[in-house]
């Protein structure tokens, strides 16, 4: 009787923990997830404000503005269809970044619709593109890029996140 | 030539692999004593002829032999030759080949120091690590042969990933593989063990020494990884929640949990089913590790060119392993009985503890790997999942983790009570907390809680394994080795969360516009940028800055951090200036030129974080120390003592020799 009053003790602990967990992770997992958007669904009003998102896309040649005395800089990213949205940034841009390349982004639109990125992401070398990125791109267009193959692989390894 | 040769050797490898897992297997079910003993000279055998293999791949690239397409694209004739030899295992096909070349290490060893082991048994285990190399090798073969050739012949190749061309990167790979095709053996004897329907003591004593090597070298590996990504990717950070980081840690944390379970297992006849249980998970988490490296599913710094159907081969062969293993315990878990009782409070508790807040920060680091695959794959998005997820998790599991790991070595078997436990260790829980709260106040610029929780359990946790060597009673040159590697590794833990803490509380990172001639204060230091100037590698180019620190007045160092270009094809790299130190690093990167002599700068003041490594190290130095431990090789020759007396018995009924 008393094992097995034991038994149902532990068992309940054991639910308890298990509950208060998942709970846990729950919140854990809403609060830091990251949905990825392309510029066109900015441009249609999908993207939510002050909350934790990713942008994808190329970023548009010659829109790369610099400020004369801090970092703050800004650019466009583009999806080659015309839809555009502007990234605002004030740390040091990765070593792959690059016009004409894609970039993934990481921040929050503020009240006044200005994206202010907290991390910028370019994994590129001359042939490659984050799967994601493509996929963005590719929506409902076909987009003309190269694909990978293994042949370049050992190039492809090259890629950085940063 | 020379390449057919290797590519011949790995053909014949597979085919005595091949020997190797079938043979001995239905030798070990039928008492064949001939099959029985085909398992140590196959194992050999295999073991030399990967070493061949990736010997002629290695002249291959020390030739650089361009006509082999794999060192083509990851090797020219400009670059020093320490990275011509770590180039073999830089890319997809050579880190394969090393793969089972270790694999065939793994198998060597345990076919030479298997002395106590009956050839029944060890049959059975040397005949799963065949499977396993067969699995592997038809993959390296089928997918990802190294040795292609490849015509026209380019008169010179590219170059290996610059990111790679760094010595601590060099034995990175081959330490982390160690680790983690080690766990094979672990998994080998756990399925041996359940087809030989014998789960006592014995296997748990045979796998604990080879658990400990493998889990060593995983640390090792782990904390070669960090440091590396600490100074090389040039942007300060140590562990990014990358899910390739994650591949590794996930393993590293079941292998503590077996580790501790073993040893339960090993004296207490309890926690039997699920060591077993450990067992399979370690082994299959590494294979999960190398899937999600080795398909490119994942965008990570490590991200492989991603090729579906290498993908596809490693998924279904991590089906076959998880599914067929597991469906072997299913069969065979109802008959293992743990007969070790224990109460409440004794140290199966604390073990049963550190198992289940280290298997539920595995889930919740698979949880938060795989679900950005899971929602991507149902089409519902695609999202990731930020670094304050792991952390926010990690922080209360590792509170109850690190509270456990005091009170654990204190606890008795079987039976104790809270009093006398308490009794041993209040002033130490007392100075610990004081230590915590006075930490932050006397040597920080501000008082942070959770730094401050970091450093009392960080005390804590070192103080009580160093109150445990002396409660030992003896003189500490004659404690057993295991005692010290115990309290060792403890250390290291404590010394490793101390520098989480600190470096995670008190880090001043600043990214900054400097023009030349420029000062800049932080931390109490001054940063002097005094330009960029070029200078030429021995296969590359580098704009180097030269940044003077002073403090008060006085110069501390001068940094000349860089940025390398190494060739057309390959991207810039960030080389950091780092003036480490025991209680601080200041860290320097160049970011990229604003014009008109200004540059983008990141400054870093980081305490401690050097702890972080030199903690991971303790924690090797522990885990080698108990796996050397006397005890294993004195049982072993007891074991083979009385392995004379049965002979006979066990020849005719194959039964293992128990201890």
């Amino acid at each position: 009787m008393k094992a097995r009053n034991k038994r149902i003790i532990f068992i309940l602990i054991g639910l308890c923990t298990v509950g208060a967990a998942s709970a846990m992770i729950t919140k854990a997992m809403q609060s830091n997830m990251a949905y990825l958007y392309a510029p066109e669904s900015v441009m249609a009003g999908e993207v939510p404000k002050e909350r934790l998102v990713r942008l994808g896309g190329l970023v548009k040649k010659g829109s790369l503005k610099r400020s004369d005395t801090s970092l703050d800089l800004s650019f466009v990213l583009t999806d080659n269809r015309g839809h555009e949205v502007t990234i605002n940034y004030d740390r040091i841009l990765p070593d792959l970044f690059k016009e004409e390349q894609s970039a993934v982004v990481k921040g929050k639109f503020d009240a006044n619709n200005r994206f202010m990125a907290e991390e910028v992401l370019a994994k590129h070398d001359a042939e490659y593109m984050p799967p994601e990125v493509k996929d963005v791109l590719a929506k409902e267009h076909s987009y003309p890029g190269k694909k990978s193959t293994p042949s370049n692989a050992a190039t492809t390894d090259k890629a950085t996140y940063e | 030539m020379i390449p057919e040769i290797g590519h011949f050797a790995l053909v014949l490898a597979l085919v005595v692999a091949v020997v190797q897992s079938i043979f001995p297997m239905i030798g070990a079910a039928t008492n064949n004593a001939q099959w029985i003993a085909m398992a140590k000279p196959t194992a050999r055998a295999q073991f030399v002829l990967l070493t061949v293999s990736f010997a002629c791949l290695m002249a291959a690239f020390l030739e650089s032999d361009f006509s082999v397409l794999y060192v083509a694209n990851n090797s020219n004739t400009f670059m020093p030759t320490i990275y011509k030899v770590s180039a073999v295992w830089g890319a997809h096909e050579g880190s394969l080949l090393l793969w089972v070349l270790i694999l065939s290490v793994w198998a060597w060893l345990v076919s030479v120091f298997s002395k106590g082991i009956s050839a029944v048994m060890l049959a059975r285990v040397l005949s799963v690590m065949g499977m396993i190399g067969v699995g592997f090798l038809l993959f390296t073969l089928l997918t990802s042969n190294p040795f292609e050739r490849q015509f026209p012949i380019p008169l010179q190749g590219r170059t290996l990933n610059p990111l790679l061309q760094d010595p601590g990167l060099a034995i990175h790979p081959p330490m982390l593989y160690m680790g983690y095709v080690g766990f094979s053996v672990a998994f080998a004897f756990a399925i041996a063990a359940m087809l030989g329907g014998k789960l006592d003591a014995a296997w748990a004593r045979w796998a604990r020494p080879w658990t400990n090597v493998a889990w060593v070298f995983l640390t090792i590996g782990i904390a070669l990884g960090s440091w590396w990504a600490y100074y090389e990717l040039g942007w300060g950070g140590w562990w990014f929640w990358d899910p390739v980081e994650n591949a590794s840690l996930m393993p590293w944390l079941v292998g503590t949990a077996l580790i501790h379970s073993l040893a339960v297992a090993e004296k207490r006849a309890a926690f039997k089913s699920w060591t077993i249980l450990l067992a399979i998970f370690a082994f299959s988490l590494s294979l999960l590790g190398t899937f999600l490296v080795r398909s490119g599913v994942l965008t990570s710094v490590h991200a492989f060119a991603s090729d579906p159907e290498r993908g596809l081969f490693i998924l279904i062969f991590l089906v076959l392993v998880v599914g067929s293993s597991l469906i072997l315990y299913a069969i065979r878990a109802p008959k293992i009985r743990s007969t070790g009782t224990f109460t409440v409070i004794s140290r199966e508790m604390g073990l049963l503890i550190n198992n289940v807040a280290l298997i539920a920060m595995t889930a919740t680091v698979l949880l938060g790997t795989l679900y950005p695959l899971f929602i991507d794959a149902l089409g519902l998005g695609k999202i990731s999942v930020g670094p304050p997820y792991f952390n926010t998790i990690a922080l209360p599991l590792g509170l109850v983790l690190f509270s456990a790991m005091g009170f654990g070595l204190f606890l008795r078997w079987k039976k104790d009570t809270k009093e006398r436990v308490f009794a041993k260790v209040r002033w130490v829980l007392l100075f610990a907390l004081l230590i915590g709260f006075l930490v932050p106040i006397l040597f920080m610029e501000f008082f942070d809680w959770k730094a401050a929780l970091g450093v009392a359990l960080a005390s804590w946790v070192s103080l009580t394994a160093l109150l445990w060597v002396q409660e030992q009673g003896r003189s500490p040159f004659k404690l057993p080795l295991s005692v010290w590697g115990a309290a060792i590794a403890h250390i290291g833990m404590a010394v490793t969360v101390a520098g989480i803490s600190l470096t995670s509380a008190y880090s001043t990172e600043k990214d900054v516009r400097l023009e030349q001639g420029q000062e800049y204060q932080m931390s109490g230091y001054s940063f002097l940028f005094n330009g960029v100037k070029e200078a030429k590698g021995p296969n590359y180019i580098a704009q180097r800055g030269e940044v003077v620190i002073t403090r008060d007045g006085q110069e501390v160092a001068t940094l000349y951090p860089e940025k390398r270009n190494y060739g057309p094809g390959t991207m810039p790299m960030t080389e950091a200036g780092i003036d480490g130190g025991f209680f601080r690093d200041l860290f320097i990167a160049l970011g990229e030129p604003l014009g008109k002599d200004a540059w983008s700068v990141r400054l870093y003041h980081k305490p401690v974080v050097n702890w972080i490594w030199i903690g991971s190290a303790l924690m090797g130095l522990g885990g080698l120390l108990a796996a050397f431990d006397k005890r294993y090789r004195r049982v072993r020759r007891r074991i083979t003592e009385s392995k004379v007396v049965e002979q006979s018995d066990t020849d005719v009924k194959g039964n293992e020799v128990t201890a």
